[in-house]
């Protein structure tokens, strides 16, 4: 007897990329979990101004320091608290409001689903960019949670649209119907019927959605108007280091190299999950086991 | 105005022999069903009476883009916009005019007193949830029980339906169990609540046939145990032979014929019953090629003027094309709508017809093609 759930979690474990990804990802958030007891420094410690000022990497500071003398390890390790908080928390208000919106224009069809549709062709022709740079600009200094509520708050558009378009196709199958011929709710239809038959486009794109907000939010730092000390992200730490590469490439290559690594897991990890989670081959998973 | 006169209540259609003091369970009175599209308005059900008694099974025929599954979806007030029930039309069950409950009462009926049987068992099963747990849901939606209770009345229901090992299959996706068996599911859920009425729209279309008889069987014998009603949505005439008591036949979003089932098979009156009859294969009948009606169903957003069968009648004449019919009584309950009650010396003058003349097999001049998307459009609309 081969059960659905069984089939999904094999899929899973054959895949490398994902195990790989998955490995990276969860390390980095043990790293940032665990980032007092790993770091060998607090990371906003200058350690010695005058001997210890830009230091390339040696035995005692394997990441150098950096004009503050600080340990640039240490501030790498507690950038991730930072980066990956604020890049976390923000897709999934992202999609959280995403998949609100596109669940209720989907389900509501008709000229609500028209207008809503509408607003959203609207809010897509801003760019995001720009929206938050003139934000930002004019909300400082911004606290972490107020940068995790205006990125979640600009990025939940593309969600929206892949939610909406899964819930029409969704809601055009007979068990949606059937529910409704049931006795359920609305409400109910939507929440323990389409939802569920959704969830794997929107584990997607919230996938993707970290790795998007990590590039953006490390934007907004060079530009000035993202995460500060002292709650510095990679983002941060890299620009600090930007203004003089050559001399002291250490300040910026670590914090750069993790925002790539991790960037790019993220990506990893999403497009594995999208071939995974593709209801088309779980369907015909399903359609082998049957009969 | 005279037409709509003619199905008036007291002369209704006959009564199961047993249940004639009673009142019946449903009555239905000029339903109208309209789908306002930007290819206009589509009278998908226009002017549908009927009743049916307790414990009584009837059978709704007619070709696809009739109307019988918007009859069923408007019992139960599931259409959606664009297509709405009409002022006027009246659905009496229980005492009440479900056509002016409100949203509430109306999701308590659904499930609870009136169920629905869907055609397709796989796409009407959530993929993904157990079959246990979807009927457990439907208990769980009418609060009828905790989480416990419903999940035993799921696998109870399950071993009435006839599921062997039912406590193993509850647990089972519907992915896991074959046509047959997702169907008795599907009957499960629609039962488990214990409701007076189910609709079985084309519940063994999807089926092969030994499974189509089995599914049958089942209705058969879970009607005699609950004593519910059963309103059965079929173009399949051998189904409703074998299976209900009166037969109503639709066309072009109207009862066209209405008789019992007998009676139906013995003496049908409208030609488009006939047309349905002769297209059904016989045993032992040696024909290349059956016998099929010519022409499509009309787009319901343009019905032909007069009779809306006319231009695929065989018998056709003038007053077909100008006067709508009403539908005349035939005596012992039978009503046709045709004007051959009227005039049944026509019946001898058999033509080719209408569309058979003009466009060949295409159907109406261009109406074939527009009224499959009307159709499609429709369905949208409809989920």
């Amino acid at each position: 007897m081969l059960s659905g759930e069984q089939t999904l979690a094999g899929r899973f474990g054959t895949h490398h990329t994902v195990r790989v990804a998955g490995a990276l990802i969860v390390l980095l958030c043990v790293v940032a979990v665990l980032a007092p007891v790993i770091a060998p420094y607090s990371p906003a410690a200058q350690l010695d101004i005058v001997a210890l000022k830009n230091t390339p990497p040696s035995r005692a500071h394997p990441f150098g320091t950096d004009w503050f003398s600080r340990d640039v390890l240490s501030r790498v390790i507690f950038g991730a608290r930072v980066s990956l908080s604020v890049a976390g928390l923000s897709a999934l208000l992202s999609t959280t409001v995403g998949t609100a919106y596109g669940l209720a224009a989907g389900y509501a069809g008709g000229r609500v689903e028209q207008m809503m549709m509408h607003l959203l062709d609207a809010l897509l022709s801003i760019p995001r960019v720009l929206l938050l740079v003139a934000v930002l600009a004019l909300w400082q200094p911004v606290p972490l949670p107020g940068l995790v509520l205006v990125l979640g708050l600009t990025g939940w558009y593309g969600v929206s649209r892949i939610v909406r378009a899964e819930v029409r196709n969704a809601s055009s199958r007979e068990y949606v119907l059937a529910a409704r011929a049931l006795g359920a709710s609305n409400v109910r239809v939507v929440l323990r019927h389409l939802l569920p038959n959704v969830a794997g486009p929107i584990i997607v794109a919230t996938t993707l959605g970290v790795a998007n907000v990590i590039v953006l939010e490390a934007g907004l730092s060079f530009l000035g108007v993202g995460a500060r000390e002292p709650n510095a992200s990679w983002g941060t730490i890299f620009f600090t280091g930007g203004s003089s590469p050559t001399d002291t490439w250490w300040v910026a290559l670590f914090p750069g190299v993790a925002i790539v690594v991790t960037v790019l897991a993220f990506n990893v990890l999403g497009d594995a999950l999208r071939d995974i989670l593709d209801p088309r081959q779980l369907h015909s998973i399903g359609s082998r086991s049957s009969d | 105005m005279a037409e709509r006169r003619a199905p008036s209540p007291a002369s209704g259609p006959p009564r199961s022999s047993d249940g004639a003091s009673t009142a019946p369970l449903l009555s239905v009175g000029e339903l109208r069903t309209y789908f306002y599209t930007d290819s206009g308005v589509a009278r998908a059900v226009d002017g549908v009476t009927f009743e049916i008694g307790a414990r009584e099974t009837i059978g709704l025929v007619g070709e696809s883009g009739c109307g019988k599954s918007v009859t069923a979806l408007s019992l139960l007030r599931l259409i959606r916009p664009p297509g709405r029930i009409e002022p006027g039309s009246r659905i009496l069950f229980e005492g009440r005019d479900l056509t002016t409950v409100d949203e509430k009462a109306m999701r308590a009926v659904r499930g609870a007193r009136i169920a629905m049987v869907f055609q397709e068992p796989m796409t009407a099963l959530n993929p993904v949830f157990t079959v246990g747990d979807q009927i457990a849901e439907v208990v769980r939606v009418h609060g009828a029980g905790s989480r416990r209770e419903a999940w035993g009345r799921a696998v109870q229901m399950l071993e009435t339906v006839g599921i062997p090992s039912p406590a193993q299959r509850a647990r089972d996706y519907p992915h896991q169990l074959s046509g047959g068996m997702r169907q008795r599911v599907v009957i499960a859920m629609a039962l488990v609540m214990n409701p007076a009425l189910v609709i079985a729209d084309e519940p063994t279309t999807a089926l092969d046939v030994t499974i189509q008889a089995q599914i049958l069987e089942l209705l058969r014998d879970l009607q005699h145990r609950f004593g519910t009603s059963i309103l059965l949505i079929t173009h399949d005439l051998g189904v409703v032979a074998e299976t209900v008591s009166r037969v109503i036949v639709m066309y072009g979003g109207e009862i066209v014929e209405h008789a019992s089932v007998d009676e139906l098979f013995a003496r049908a009156h409208h030609p488009y019953t006939e047309g349905l009859l002769s297209a059904m294969p016989q045993v032992g009948q040696q024909r290349e090629r059956l016998a099929t009606i010519p022409g499509t169903v009309p787009p319901p957003t343009a019905w032909p003027s007069g009779c809306r069968f006319h231009d695929r009648c065989p018998y056709a004449w003038d007053r077909c094309v100008t006067e709508h019919p009403p539908l005349y009584q035939l005596g012992g309950g039978h009503t046709s709508r045709c004007h051959l009650a009227d005039e049944p010396a026509r019946r001898a003058e058999v033509h080719e017809p209408a569309v058979a003349v003009l466009g060949g097999a295409g159907g109406t001049p261009g109406g074939s093609r527009a009224g499959e998307q009307d159709n499609v459009s429709e369905r949208k609309a409809i989920s």
